[in-house]
């Protein structure tokens, strides 16, 4: 695979000497995984899945093949697995229980799955859950942690309570600054920091942020943090905190490895909402919040040989933190002239949005069509991947080169 | 690699029975150190963990690596193991 692909930019560097050289943009970057991920990675089922790639065996980290995102939704077989912790019990719905409490209640309480599904109204909401560091294999230069490609996330109906109900019920201290959620995995050694995420006040009182039971109409997979997790719209999936088991009212701001100095991105990078509590004096980190405008061609691969002169509908999907996307746009020349996409069926401002492109190729030889999305608030996606030290947000324009013969 | 078939970037799917036992099947490239790193960075996560990740790390981005692995997520390493480890890591799954 490496020398195929190897191959096609060779190709299409000679391509820029030669005739062709305007089908060709310069800024082809290295967007390939790491040597060693490719070598390493194999398409396997999991129990209640099917085959996905594997990136490590444990904790289990597989992601999604693009195929699947060709339906709006994403199946939960399908769906991507992401665990930082190695340990991941299996627990039964009757056995299942959340406490709250913190220092920011008077009085904690505990709520069994009955509970918590009968005794608060139930919500639901579409939306992308999408790991922070998707893509992050293909950061330019490389950095390391779990090296995914482009299938860490997917687009799910969520079903739960709203946290804003379960915590009026209890009341919260006006000293409260940040919620934070434990999850029931923990490390397969004492000594490593337990992932815990926090959210602040306001995000976690929004009326999308749900504690979820079902996703596509079915109990949550275990895999997927069954029997029951969070669901954060809009933001990056480290806060969608998995299996669910405490949620407590902090009245100073969370100390935990996994919100500093884990999950941070340099302060003015990128154009999502600051968490300001967890900055630092003298730190121009803040954590990784809303997730970036993007786009995914999902038919269509690199390399693929297509009939010139025969019509051929390039599909993919497109999402953003929520504020909507407002159009599509595919480029066949690097990115200096850009055609609308036709935008699909809009599915609630959190979730994919799918597209299609018609595109006639009329001249043989190498082409490349290259697509970016804008979301309601005027932000679109940078030519090249905008570089920080954890590799998040990859949102570069996506760009595939395709042989017309 | 026996029960499964290395992932080719086509839609051709191979399917194996269950994933757990199958990180055994982790190969690290031969060479001193490797006894070292077998013996101390299995305890939290699997092998396959240093093969992704390479290789682009240079010697000291390996040593940082090990030290986050010793001082941040608590891994008991000896600094005689470590230092073999971070030879091993550089020669095997790092570039100069
Ligand atoms: C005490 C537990 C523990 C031990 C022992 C351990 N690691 Fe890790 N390692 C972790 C955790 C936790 C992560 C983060 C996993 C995640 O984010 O998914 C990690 C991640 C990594 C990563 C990805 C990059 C990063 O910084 O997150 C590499 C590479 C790595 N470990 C290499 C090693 C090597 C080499 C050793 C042996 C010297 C080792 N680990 C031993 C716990 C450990």
């Amino acid at each position: 695979m490496l020398t195929r692909r190897k191959f096609l930019k060779g190709a299409a560097d000679l391509l820029l000497v030669g005739a062709g050289a305007s089908l060709v943009p310069r800024w082809v970057a290295a967007t390939e995984l790491p040597a060693g991920t490719i070598a390493a990675s194999l398409l396997e089922s999991l129990p209640g899945k099917r085959p996905l790639i594997k990136r490590t065996y444990r904790p289990i980290n597989y992601e999604t093949p693009i195929e699947y995102f060709s339906s709006v939704i994403t199946p939960n077989d399908a769906f991507f697995v992401r665990w930082h912790l190695s340990q991941i019990p299996e627990i039964e719905d009757r056995a299942w229980r959340l406490d709250i409490g913190g220092e920011g209640v008077r009085q904690g309480m505990t709520l069994t799955l009955d509970q918590l599904k009968y005794e608060f109204e139930a919500a639901e909401i579409t939306a992308v859950c999408q790991c922070a560091g998707n893509r992050r294999g293909l950061s330019n230069p490389h950095v390391p942690g779990v090296q995914w490609e482009k299938g860490a996330m997917g687009n799910a109906v969520w079903k739960g309570v709203r946290l804003k109900d379960v915590l009026a019920r209890i009341g919260l201290d006006a000293k409260t600054v940040e919620i934070e959620f434990n999850g029931a995995d923990t490390p397969a050694y004492e000594k490593t920091p337990d992932f815990v995420k926090s959210l602040p006040l306001d995000k976690a009182l929004h009326e999308d942020t749900l504690i979820a039971y079902e996703m596509n109409g079915a109990p949550l997979p275990h895999l997927n943090g069954g029997p029951v997790r969070m669901v954060v719209p809009g933001w990056a999936a480290t806060y969608w905190v998995k299996k669910v088991v405490s949620i407590a009212a902090l009245t100073r701001p969370a100390k935990s490895f996994w919100m500093s100095p884990a999950y941070r991105i340099p302060r003015d990078m990128f154009p999502g909402v600051r968490f300001t509590s967890q900055e630092k004096e003298g730190d121009a980190t803040t954590p990784v919040t809303e997730l970036v405008v993007n786009t995914l061609i999902v038919n269509l691969k690199d390399g693929q040989k297509l009939a010139r002169g025969e019509t051929v509908t390039a599909q993919g999907i497109a999402w953003d933190s929520g504020n909507g996307i407002a159009r599509v746009e595919v480029s066949q020349d690097g990115g200096r002239q850009w055609q609308l996409a036709q935008l699909g069926t809009d599915h609630g401002r959190y979730s994919f949005r799918q597209w299609t492109f018609a595109w006639k190729p009329e001249a043989a030889g190498t082409h490349s069509l290259s697509v970016r999305a804008t979301n309601n608030a005027g932000h679109t996606q940078p030519l090249e991947p905008q570089f920080n030290p954890a590799g998040y947000h990859n949102n570069a324009v996506q760009r595939i080169t395709v042989e017309v013969v | 690699m026996t029960k499964k078939t290395v992932w080719m970037g086509l839609l051709a799917v191979a399917v194996s029975g269950t994933a757990w036992a199958e990180e055994d099947q982790i190969e690290l490239k031969p060479g001193i150190g490797r006894e070292q790193v077998m013996a101390n960075c299995v305890m939290c996560h699997s092998l396959d963990m240093i093969q992704i990740n390479s290789p682009f790390m240079k010697k000291e981005k390996w040593a940082a690596t090990v030290n986050k692995m010793r001082n941040v997520m608590g891994a008991p390493i000896s600094d005689e193991d470590a230092v073999l480890i971070v030879d091993y890591l550089t020669r095997q799954y790092g570039v100069d």
